[in-house]
């Protein structure tokens, strides 16, 4: 890895403790990932970006700092990264999937609190996160309780602006949602003293399209029969998505799914025939949590598709790019997002309705429904997940997890008798 | 050829042998003590003795400690072998299967001898034979004894969830001078409360059949009995569940 020292001591860091973590990362993702036979030669631009984590896009948010830019640091993707483009900042996801920050958070937070939210806070606060100290501001969303707090212990330290999502699906609701873009679109013209027109916000419009179609493209080869790309390695491109500039998000993942598309063409897979394909399900997994992954995938079985906010939710549907006038494109921004299916939302009938498409359109052996340890609103919508997919007799498991690795091996006699299940 | 099967559990060992007919002709136990590999290896001895030599027999090998058993030629889950167990025990089915063991209680849905779904307790010793241990073991009695005790006891319930507290909790009545029969009551009814609930959970229909060390206890029957509705049956052979399963599957196998 190239030296970053001296831009993570002025990003006033916490060196000793962040060399821990440099220490072990690289480590977990070679066992996890570099183990794997035949990956795809395209991946080495994700294994490279891994491998520099905490230096590569760091340091290009900060030349973009340096030249008068704002960064937004974003958790959620009901955020429209299309304003932020728009008004000239750029967006960036934030650290918060590894046990590693999660006593951090706990000094804060109640222990009863997921760990994705516990390593969010806790990377802020023991500032071993480079992201969490370039962000100018950062944009939450009221997706859950445990957030909504968060928000609060955060902007103690650093701007947030939170935007509130609406937790039904009424009209009445995408209005208001269409309202909150027209304030985030306040919010960010004043923080980057730039402008959103309607020629900017449709160029991001397309910008971010196209990187949702270079992403869909990719899982669409993950449908097909012959399995070009694990789970893990589908799982990282999406992860890495999320911190990425996105044109070169988009050529990258382009790159990638031409590979894939020809190795498919030429009956390239890299799991044996016959091996059982796992939809995943549930809360977001947020890197490097591979968790789920490895231990699916080296039990014998093949993740083929995430029905996750790190999965189909980040890249389905397009906003509409048509629009030519501000109030236009307001509205189709809204008109997408919410067509994503969350917890937060009651009812939320179209998550399952996704479920069960995705798990056609993949040809799902079985579905594994995850969720991360006290997130309370997909533990309980579990239920109504679990009821569905066995009417459509589709074999379902439930785990319930967090980021320590001390359930492993209970996990993976649920996962092996779940797939002696399948057959 | 003869088909071994083999369950290294948290608690115990098992080993049973089925001759070609599926006759169950073999079956001991010993305890897992610190390590399975030793477990495994005492199995070897025993079945050796009885002139099932594993070397020359079909072996599959299940439960917790199942990597540790180098004369499997398979390995398979506890819980599918515990439905096979339950199925060569109990029939083809739809029942559903209690297994308390030694570190997890595992609900198993049984339909046509094979699982059809199943739930397993999380990171937590509730309601597992493990629970009983440690609480029977603070009242220096054995886990059985127990159980039989608490069948003449009332009136006391234990609310702590964890086993640590729950010691403590158990400690605590020990000391206000209650009835050990009171308190044994208690401990049954906490690990009777939370497999229900476990149950009704999987949403497990009856017939139920109990599986795992405690089979054999009329005292741990009768209250899931009662608290589920149906019967709970088991079979004097319930503890070799997991290891009959295994010995069924290295049938299958030897025949090809």
């Amino acid at each position: 890895m190239a030296d970053y020292r001296k831009m993570w001591e002025e990003l006033g860091m916490d060196l000793e403790s962040h060399d821990t973590l440099c220490a072990v990362l690289p480590v977990a993702f070679g066992d996890t990932y570099l183990s794997q036979e035949n990956r795809p030669e395209n991946m080495a631009f994700y294994d490279f970006v891994v491998s520099e984590i905490h230096g590569v896009r760091p340091s290009e948010l900060i030349e973009h700092q340096k030249k008068g830019g704002k960064v937004l640091g974003t958790f959620c993707v009901y955020v429209p990264d299309e304003v932020a483009v728009a008004a000239g900042a750029v967006v960036t996801g934030l650290c918060g999937g590894s046990q590693f920050w999660v006593p951090g958070g706990e000094k804060v937070l109640p222990k009863n609190t997921c760990s994705l939210i516990k390593a969010s806070v806790g990377a802020r606060l023991d500032r071993t996160c480079p992201f969490f100290r370039i962000a100018d501001m950062y944009i939450g969303e009221t997706t859950c309780d445990g957030k909504k707090k968060a928000w609060e212990i955060l902007a103690e330290d650093v701007p947030v602006h939170v935007m509130d999502l609406p937790q039904m699906k009424r009209p009445q609701d995408y209005t208001k949602w269409a309202d909150e873009i027209r304030i985030f679109i306040g919010v960010v013209e004043k923080l980057t003293g730039g402008k959103v027109t309607a020629e900017s916000l449709g160029a991001a419009i397309r910008l971010i399209n196209n990187k949702r179609r270079a992403l869909a493209r990719v899982y669409e080869c993950r449908k097909s029969e012959v399995i070009p790309i694990s789970g893990k390695d589908g799982l990282l491109m999406t992860q890495i998505a999320f911190f990425d500039d996105p044109a070169r998000c988009a050529e990258m993942a382009n790159k990638l799914a031409d590979e894939l598309e020809k190795r498919i063409k030429d009956g390239v897979s890299v799991f044996p025939k016959g091996t059982k394909r796992i939809l995943l399900t549930g809360t977001p997994l947020a890197i490097p949590n591979w968790k789920l992954h490895h231990l699916i995938e080296t039990s014998g079985a093949a993740v083929v598709c995430e029905e996750m906010c790190t999965g189909t939710r980040y890249f389905e549907h397009l906003v509409d790019e048509s629009q030519t006038t501000l109030d236009g494109q307001v509205d189709a921004l809204a008109a997408r997002y919410m067509k994503n299916n969350c917890a937060c939302f009651t009812p939320n009938t179209g998550r399952i309705d996704d479920i069960l498409r995705l798990a056609r359109e993949y040809k799902a052996d079985g579905v594994i429904n995850t969720n991360l340890k006290f997130c309370g609103l997909y533990d309980t919508e579990s239920r109504s997940v679990m009821r569905a997919l066995k009417d459509a007799g589709i074999p379902a498991l439930n785990i319930e997890t967090d980021y320590t690795d001390t359930d492993a091996e209970q996990l993976r006699t649920r996962i092996q008798a779940f797939l002696e299940l399948l057959g | 050829m003869a088909a071994i099967g083999i369950d290294i559990g948290s608690t115990s060992a098992k080993a049973v042998v089925l001759d070609d007919g599926g006759t169950l002709v073999f079956k001991c136990i010993r305890p897992t003590g610190w390590s399975s590999a030793e477990a495994a290896d005492g199995l070897r001895g025993e079945l050796a003795s009885a002139g099932f030599d594993p070397a020359g027999h079909a072996c599959v090998a299940t439960g917790y400690g199942r990597l540790n058993v180098p004369y499997a030629g398979k390995l398979v889950t506890e819980i599918t072998c515990h439905a096979r167990g339950a199925a060569y025990l109990f029939g083809e089915g739809p029942f559903t299967v209690i297994d308390i063991g030694g570190q997890d209680t595992k609900i198993i849905s049984v339909a046509g001898g094979r699982v059809s779904d199943f739930i397993m307790n999380d990171k937590c010793s509730a309601g597992t034979g493990r629970f009983l241990e440690i609480m029977a073991n603070s009242m220096g009695q054995s886990p059985a004894a127990l159980i039989e005790l608490a069948r003449q006891g009332s009136g006391v319930s234990i609310s702590s969830l964890c086993t640590v507290f729950a010691e403590s909790e158990v400690i605590s009545l020990i000391g206000q001078g209650k009835a050990r029969a009171d308190i044994a009551f208690g401990i049954v009814e906490s690990i009777v409360d939370k497999v229900c609930a476990q149950c009704h959970r999987a949403g497990g229909s009856g017939p139920f059949y109990l599986t795992g060390g405690l089979c054999e206890c009329p005292g741990l029957l009768e209250p899931l009995s009662r608290r589920l509705r149906s019967d709970v049956n088991t079979s004097p052979l319930g503890r070799y569940a997991g290891a009959i399963g295994a010995a069924v599957t290295a049938g299958t196998i030897g025949k090809g």
